[in-house]
């Protein structure tokens, strides 16, 4: 969508959040798991409509400083509500364990977090290479006049995919919720590395953002272990590596 | 240009083609859509790098040149698109170009641009743009734009000229208007005009060379080019 | 209506106005909010500088702070090395932040868009991560302390020192009406004309003829030598030069200040710079959820001024 929103990293912390809530009201896990996206997507579709959407032709600036904005909103907003203390919710039963394979232990939230990724991976790659929304995604990314002129419902399609990223984002904070802390300000943390991982993969390829996010999965965890200080240093390094010699990315494209 | 092959991946958007302009001439390039002659001209600009084949411009080999090497060496283009600088004025703009041309950008402070600026004058009464000076280019109709699009390629006072559709869009008489302004080009100009309005190319071209999904089927004089069987089945066969 | 020859006095009229309130400051205003202004002032010069990477030449770079940071340490070196005069330490400042701003730029401007948004803050943060851990040279976190101000003799004659808040107020307000000058002379500058249309299309300008990389590189440095400048005066400010100078919020509220002022204005970044500076430190200040005041702020700021302040004039 060729839009720059800061406020990804809060729609991944109202996730957790709302997680935290539906398992303290329910002790139902996956309930949180069905009720976050709609949530969010709700949320994001409000948001695209009434703020974003005027913003789209004036560049990426405005686009930042609104979205910074909201992100200060929100990390207030959570604050007031859930208090500044980390939060923390135990992972579902029957996923609580840990597995042994292969001589190594993994736990078994690791695993089922493993599982979604790949699950949802795949259906993100199905749904953008072989859908007909993805085919209309892939040309509003690639040239967005013609497009629009082309027929396709721009302003529809652009605030269902806004909302679709935003459902997405809250779901990666379900799952995530069961394994980090919950606080106020984990959505900088995500954002960061969110960035780093699509601009590493190159923007516009769903691929690409598989991609990144393995080679910063492993980088992290890499740079967390031999150099614990220097881990986000790791991290702005690769990057600048692949960007030095693939300006657009691993994948990207140059429009 | 020597047995020129571009591919796109799988697919070869140009393959083996010879081209040779000699200097001073007219040549026009047309084909089919899809055949590949915006290619072709990527390529002699250097924005596109050839798998095989090379690029000599004069007594050089151009091949390995970035495109703002080749157009300091005399090459000016025009874009089928127009490539505008849309939130500058017409007047900008051919400031720009001649800037190019006169050098001098590497200035940090204004001033000594009288020169400049009667050149821009002049251009821009022979493109009969001057009353649209101070307009935004965004603001301009797309007639006057593809005249401004030929304009800054003029103003650079290029050797060799790629004219990428210069017609595109216009009306009869906005056509009118570019012919005769390339008709006031000097002689020794090359010129290379790929377009789609055959009776502009039969009007300008000396000869012309015929480019169908990537090969040359053609080059020779316009009126062998018309004859050529080939070519009319490559046209009819477009449809 | 005003006719429209005097149309054209609108702006410099406007500055000086503006100029004539500022140097007012000191005569009335008490001595806390003189420091604030000097503040304001030094971080208009950064915002400034920036406009002219984000405005003229079209590069976002989220990793500007590098260079104010850099600076101030340069600065702070030579100070503490008993090195006494302005000009020595703001060229301290310029040729240090240039510097590094170099290489920098000429890694970056390999990208552009996005890309060289999250490269160039990936460096800023790489930089800032050597002042953190180069402790012989930088003292880590504690900083640089004990940072003196130059004495300039025609003031000692006059029994004034820039220890004291008013004239240090009027040498920035001096230097920023400098650089101010200096950038609007570049902006209208063949050089700056050329990096409009680089700006605006870049291919363009390449089939032209135009060796673009250079231009960019050029304006890279440039940028980073003024907000090396701006870097100095917060380290004389200060008396401190520490990391969270280089940190990514400061390139983010530099970026703030010029999407509020109206990039492409120099006057407007400016402005954006007093109006960021005293809308954190009002609301931190008397409101206690204010971050979330702050946000709202921004959201109605971009929803009703998307071009900033200059964009008010602008179109008019």
């Amino acid at each position: 969508m060729d839009v720059l929103n800061l406020a990804h990293g809060s729609f991944y912390m109202i996730g957790a959040y709302t997680a935290y809530t539906v398992v303290l009201a329910t002790q139902n896990f996956w309930l949180a798991l069905l009720v976050a996206p709609i949530l969010l997507a709700l949320l994001g579709a409000a948001l695209e409509v009434v703020f974003f959407r005027r913003l789209y032709r004036h560049g990426h600036l405005p686009q930042v400083l609104m979205t910074f904005g909201f992100t200060l909103v929100f990390v207030d907003l959570i604050r007031s509500r859930f208090g500044p203390t980390t939060r923390a919710i135990p992972p579902p039963p029957g996923l609580g364990g840990a597995v042994h394979l292969a001589n190594a232990t993994f736990s078994s939230y690791s695993l089922f977090v493993l599982g979604i990724a790949i699950v949802i991976a795949a259906l993100l790659v199905i749904g953008w290479r072989l859908t007909r929304l993805g085919v209309v995604l892939r040309a509003g990314v690639a040239d967005k006049e013609m497009a629009g002129l082309l027929g396709i419902d721009l302003p529809r399609t652009f605030t269902f995919t806004f909302a679709f990223g935003a459902a997405l984002a809250g779901l990666a904070g379900v799952i995530a919720a069961p394994e980090f802390a919950i606080y106020p300000g984990m959505d900088a943390n995500v954002l960061i590395l969110a960035l780093v991982v699509v601009v590493i993969g190159g923007l516009g390829s769903i691929e690409g953002a598989l991609l990144g996010a393995a080679v910063i999965g492993l980088g992290y965890v890499i740079g967390a272990t031999f150099f614990p200080q220097f881990a986000i240093g790791l991290i702005f390094a690769l990057m600048a590596a692949v960007l030095i010699f693939r300006p657009s990315g691993l994948l990207g494209r140059r429009s | 240009m020597t047995g020129l092959t571009v591919r796109f991946g799988a697919v070869a958007a140009l393959d083996g083609i010879d081209l040779e302009v000699a200097s001073g001439e007219r040549r026009g390039l047309i084909g089919p859509n899809g055949a590949g002659k915006t290619t072709l001209l990527n390529v002699i600009a250097g924005e596109l790098r050839p798998a095989h084949g090379s690029v000599r411009l004069g007594n050089s080999d151009a091949t390995a040149l970035s495109p703002w090497k080749r157009a300091r060496l005399g090459l000016g283009r025009t874009f089928q698109r127009s490539t505008l600088f849309g939130q500058l004025t017409v007047a900008d703009h051919v400031a720009l170009a001649v800037r190019a041309r006169v050098r001098g950008s590497w200035r940090f402070w204004p001033g000594g641009q009288r020169l400049v600026a009667e050149e821009v004058g002049q251009r821009l009464e022979a493109a009969a743009l001057a009353h649209l000076a101070r307009r935004r280019a965004a603001n301009i109709g797309h007639g006057e734009q593809r005249m401004l699009e030929l304009e800054l390629a003029l103003a650079a006072a290029p050797s060799v000229l790629l004219l990428d559709e210069p017609m595109a869009g216009l009306s009869g008489a906005e056509r009118q208007g570019v012919l005769n302004r390339l008709r006031t080009l000097p002689g020794q100009v090359t010129v290379v005009i790929v377009e789609h309005d055959l009776d502009a190319v039969f009007a300008i071209a000396e000869r012309i060379a015929v480019l169908d999904h990537g090969v040359k089927i053609a080059d020779g004089t316009p009126a062998a080019v018309r004859a050529d069987p080939r070519v009319q089945e490559a046209y009819l066969g477009a449809f | 209506m005003i006719p429209a020859r005097f149309r054209g006095l609108y702006r410099p009229a406007f500055l000086v106005v503006l100029a004539l309130v500022l140097a007012s400051i000191p005569l009335w205003a008490p001595r806390f909010w003189i420091y604030i202004a000097t503040q304001a002032l030094i971080f208009a010069i950064f915002a400034m500088s920036l406009d002219l990477l984000v405005g003229y030449a079209g590069l976002p770079s989220f990793g500007h702070a590098a260079f104010y940071g850099v600076g101030a340490y340069a600065c702070a070196l030579l100070a503490l090395g008993h090195i006494d005069g302005l000009v020595p330490l703001l060229l301290a400042g310029m040729l240090g932040a240039g510097a590094v701003a170099l290489p920098i730029g000429a890694l970056s401007l390999r990208t552009s868009g996005i890309y060289f948004l999250m490269l160039t803050l990936a460096f800023a943060q790489m930089l800032w991560g050597l002042a953190v851990n180069w402790t012989s040279l930088t003292r880590g976190t504690d900083g640089l302390i004990g940072i003196p101000r130059p004495t300039l003799p025609w003031l000692d004659s006059l029994k004034v020192s820039l220890y004291e808040r008013g004239p240090f107020f009027f040498l920035c307000l001096v230097i920023a009406i400098a650089v101010f000058v200096l950038l609007e002379t570049v902006a209208r500058s063949p050089f700056g004309r050329t990096l409009e249309g680089i700006r605006e299309n870049d291919r363009r300008m390449r089939a032209l003829g135009f060796p673009t990389f250079r231009y960019r590189l050029a304006a890279f440095v440039l940028a980073a030598m003024v907000a090396g400048i701006a870097g100095s005066l917060a380290a004389m400010s200060n008396g401190f030069a520490t990391p969270d100078l280089l940190y990514w919020t400061v390139s983010g509220l530099a970026l703030i200040a010029v999407v509020v002022g109206g990039s492409r204005s120099l006057v407007g970044p400016a402005l954006g710079a007093f109006v960021v500076l005293f809308a954190q430190l009002g609301l931190s200040t008397y409101v206690d959820r204010w971050e979330l005041l702050l946000g709202a702020l921004f959201i109605a700021f971009v929803l009703f001024l998307p071009r900033g302040l200059a964009g008010l004039v602008r179109r008019a």
